[in-house]
C-alpha cells in the first residue's frame, strides 16, 4: 500500500504522528519552566539546558549502550544547570533575564564543545511502542509508533497538577511564587524552594533535550534545537501557568510544527519555511488575542517579574 | 523602591569608593571568568597560557587580526545598540536576529531594479531599506506591548523566529537567484554598489557607519531631552504620563529606532561582506548583541569597546581551531563565563552602592 491508496487521510495521519513526536520535548521543557515560574523565578536559559541535555544524553547512550541511562544523565546535566541558575539568581539585584541568556550561551557552548566528537558515531536510540500494530497501513503504523517518553510526559503533566494543587510541598511552592512576604511569614525557606524548583525545571528540560538527540530527530548535531527551550517561556504564558494546559499547548505546538513536514510529505513544498514558523505565529497570535492591556498576566505567580 | 531589610551595620568610612568599585568589580569578574576558562581548557589537555596567547594573537595580534576583529565588531555595535536603546525605556527586546536578517534581505533587493546608478545614493538606499524593515519588525513588538500588553521580550523572540522563516521562504523562493545552486541567495548586488574599504584601515565603511551611530546614540541619550524623556519613561510610566510624556510614542519610537539599528547591521553585512542575502547572515549576531549590550551596561560608547572585545574573541576562534584543534564553541564557553561573572559582579556592585549610600 502507498500514500495514494489512503488518499487525503495521509495528511492528518502525518500531522498526528508529527504532533506526537514534535510535542514531546515541548511537554518536558514547558512543564519544567512552569515549575520554576511557579516559584516566582523565570529561567530564560532552558535553551542552553536543552542542548546540554541533548548532548549529554547522546554521549552517555553512546558510551554505555543504554539510552535510558542517557536520559537520566541528560536530566542530571540539566539539573546541574538549574542549580547554577538558581544560585546565580539568588544574588540580590541580579538580572534574571540576562542570567538566562548567559546560560544559553554557556550551555550551547559547552554542548557544542563537548559534543564535537559525537557528530559521527551512532548512539542507541530510545525504543518506541508500536501502537499501530493492528493496522496494515504503513502510514498508520508510522504515525502510531510512539516513544515511551511521550507517555511519561503526559503522566508528568497530571502528576505536576496533583503535586501543585494537592500536596503540602506544592502549596509551599505556590506560596513562595505568589508572595515572598507571606512565605517568609509562614517560615518557608524561600531561596531553597526557588533553587530546588529551578533544578527540577532544569532536570525536565534536560530530558526534553535527550528526546531530541535520542528519538526525534535522533542524532546529535549543532542545529538540533529549533528554539524549543526559548519557546517554553511563551508556552507557559500561553498555558496560564497550568500544567494540564501546558500539555495541551505542547500538543498544539507539536501539531503546528508538524504541519510543514507533513505537507512536504504529500508534495506541498511551496511554503515549507512559513509552515515551520507556524508554532511561533500561533503563539504570538494567541498571546495577542488572550492578553489585555489592563491585566496582562492575571494568572501569573505574584512574584514573577515579567514586566519591569 | 528601596528595602531596608537585611542591613545590620553601615560602614562609617568605606575603604574604596563606589566609583572605584564599579570599575574594579567587572575587571575582577573578567579575571575570574578567565581563571575558570583556563581550568576548563587545562582539563581538556591544553596549556592555558598557549590558549590565551592565541586568543590575543588571533584577535589583536596583527593587522590582519585587527581587520577581522573590526569587521566583526561593526555589526556587534549595532545589534548591541538595538538592545541598549530600548533598555533605556525599560524594555528588554532581544530578537535582534530577525530584524538583522530581514534588514539584510531588504538591503539586498532594494537596489536590484537600478542598474548603473551612482554608488552613494544606492548605498544609502540599502542602509535606509534595512533600517526601515528592521524598525518595522521591532516596532511591532513595541505596539503589541503598549496596546495588547504582550511581553516584549517574548514577542520579539517569536518575531525573530518568524523573521528568519520569512527570510528563508523568500531567499529560497520568490527572491532566489536561480544561479545560486548549493547556497540559496538573492541576486547579487551590483559590485560597484558595495560599501568601500576605509582607506588606511582595510575595513569596510560599515564600521564607520556603526561608530557614527554609536556616537549619535551616546549624544542623544546623554545630552538631549529625548534621552532624558526615555529614561523617565523607563523609570516609571506613571510619572512620565504625569509630566505629559506620550508614553506609547516613546516606547514604540525607541523600539523602531532599535530595530532600525539591527536592520542596518544586516544591510551592512550584505552591502559590505556578502553581496547577496543568504544564510550566512544567520550566524547569531543578534544574540551576541544581547551579550554586548548587557556587558556594556547599555552605554553606547562602552558598547563599542565591548564589541571590539567580543569581536576579537570571535575572530580568534579560527586560530584556536587551526593550531590546537579546539572547536569553534570554545569561545562560546568563554563568552558565557564572562557574561555570567560580569552580571553577578554588577549585581554585587549595585548592592554595595546602595549600602554605602545609606
Amino acid at each position: 500500500m502507498d500514500a495514494a491508496s489512503i488518499g487525503w487521510l495521509a495528511l492528518p495521519l502525518a500531522i498526528l504522528g508529527g504532533a506526537i513526536r514534535v510535542s514531546t520535548p515541548f511537554i518536558f521543557v514547558s512543564i519544567g519552566e512552569l515549575i520554576t515560574e511557579k516559584s516566582g523565578r523565570i529561567n530564560l536559559g532552558l535553551e542552553g539546558t536543552l542542548m546540554l541535555g541533548a548532548m549529554a544524553g547522546y554521549a552517555i547512550s553512546y558510551l554505555s549502550g543504554s539510552p535510558w541511562l542517557g536520559v537520566l544523565s541528560a536530566g542530571l546535566a540539566g539539573m546541574a544547570f538549574g542549580l547554577l541558575h538558581g544560585l546565580l539568581c539568588s544574588v540580590k539585584r541580579v538580572n534574571d533575564t540576562a542570567i538566562g541568556i548567559s546560560l544559553i550561551v554557556l550551555g550551547t557552548g559547552l554542548a557544542f564543545f563537548l559534543g564535537k566528537p559525537l557528530i559521527e558515531p551512532k548512539a542507541p536510540p530510545l525504543p518506541s511502542i508500536a501502537l499501530g500494530f493492528w493496522s496494515s497501513v504503513p502510514q498508520v503504523r508510522a504515525a502510531l509508533d510512539v516513544n515511551a517518553l511521550f507517555f511519561v510526559g503526559i503522566a508528568l503533566a497530571f502528576a505536576v497538577y496533583v503535586f501543585l494543587n494537592r500536596t503540602g510541598w506544592g502549596l509551599m511552592l505556590r506560596t513562595v511564587g505568589d508572595s515572598e512576604d507571606a512565605a517568609r511569614a509562614l517560615g518557608f525557606p524561600v531561596l531553597r524552594v526557588r533553587i530546588v524548583a529551578t533544578m527540577a525545571g532544569g532536570f525536565l528540560a534536560g530530558i526534553g533535550g535527550s528526546f531530541l538527540s535520542l528519538s526525534y530527530p535522533g542524532s546529535w548535531s549543532e542545529g538540533l534545537s529549533s528554539g524549543q527551550g526559548i519557546m517554553a517561556v511563551a508556552l507557559v504564558i500561553f498555558a496560564r501557568w497550568r500544567s494540564i494546559n501546558a500539555l495541551g499547548a505542547s500538543l498544539l505546538f507539536g501539531g503546528a510544527g508538524a504541519l510543514g513536514p507533513a505537507l512536504q510529505g504529500v508534495g506541498v513544498t511551496g511554503y515549507y519555511y512559513l509552515f515551520n514558523a507556524a508554532p511561533y505565529i500561533l503563539t504570538l497570535a494567541i498571546m495577542v488575542a488572550s492578553t489585555s492591556r489592563a491585566a496582562p498576566f492575571a494568572d501569573a505567580p505574584g512574584e514573577l517579574k515579567l514586566h519591569r | 523602591m528601596s528595602s531596608i531589610s537585611g542591613i545590620e551595620s553601615v560602614p562609617s568610612k568605606p575603604l574604596v569608593t563606589a566609583s572605584q568599585l564599579s570599575v574594579a568589580l567587572p575587571v575582577l569578574a573578567v579575571l575570574l571568568a578567565s581563571a575558570i576558562f583556563a581550568a576548563f581548557v587545562a582539563l581538556y589537555g591544553q596549556n592555558p597560557a598557549t590558549v590565551f596567547g592565541l586568543i590575543v594573537q588571533g584577535g589583536f595580534g596583527s593587522s590582519f587580526a585587527w581587520q577581522d576583529t573590526l569587521s566583526r565588531a561593526a555589526p556587534l555595535v549595532l545589534v548591541g545598540l538595538a538592545v541598549a536603546i530600548p533598555a533605556q525605556a525599560g524594555l528588554v527586546i532581544i530578537g535582534g536576529e530577525g530584524a538583522l536578517v530581514l534588514g539584510g534581505l531588504a538591503g539586498a533587493v532594494v537596489t536590484l531594479p537600478f542598474a548603473g546608478a551612482h554608488a552613494l545614493p544606492m548605498q544609502l538606499l540599502m542602509l535606509l531599506a534595512g533600517g526601515l524593515i528592521g524598525g518595522l519588525w521591532f516596532g511591532l513588538a513595541g505596539v503589541l506591548r503598549q496596546f495588547r500588553g504582550v511581553n516584549e521580550t517574548i514577542s520579539s523572540l517569536l518575531l525573530s523566529y518568524i523573521g528568519i522563516a520569512v527570510f528563508h521562504h523568500l531567499t529560497e523562493g520568490m527572491l532566489r537567484d536561480p544561479a545560486s545552486l548549493d547556497k540559496p541567495s538573492t541576486h547579487p548586488i551590483d559590485p560597484s554598489y558595495m560599501l568601500p574599504t576605509l582607506p588606511g584601515v582595510g575595513v569596510h565603511a560599515g564600521l564607520a557607519v556603526s561608530l557614527l551611530l554609536a556616537i549619535a546614540a551616546h549624544v542623544v541619550l546623554r545630552y538631549t531631552r529625548w534621552g532624558f524623556a526615555l529614561r523617565v519613561v523607563g523609570g516609571s510610566a506613571r510619572v512620565a504620563r504625569m509630566i505629559g510624556l506620550a508614553v506609547n510614542r516613546w516606547i514604540i519610537g525607541a523600539s523602531v529606532v532599535a530595530g532600525g539599528m539591527a536592520g542596518i547591521a544586516g544591510a551592512i553585512e550584505v552591502a559590505a561582506v556578502q553581496g547577496t542575502a543568504n544564510s550566512s547572515l544567520i550566524v547569531g549576531y543578534g544574540y551576541s548583541g544581547i551579550l554586548v549590550a548587557f556587558l556594556a551596561r547599555h552605554q553606547p560608547l562602552a558598547i563599542v569597546a565591548v564589541a571590539l572585545l567580543i569581536g576579537g574573541m570571535q575572530a580568534s576562534a579560527s586560530l584556536l581551531q587551526r593550531r590546537l584543534g579546539l572547536p569553534d564553541a570554545t569561545m562560546l564557553v568563554f563568552q558565557g563565563l564572562i557574561f555570567i561573572c560580569v552580571l553577578v559582579a554588577d549585581a554585587i556592585a549595585q548592592q554595595l552602592r546602595e549600602t554605602t549610600r545609606r
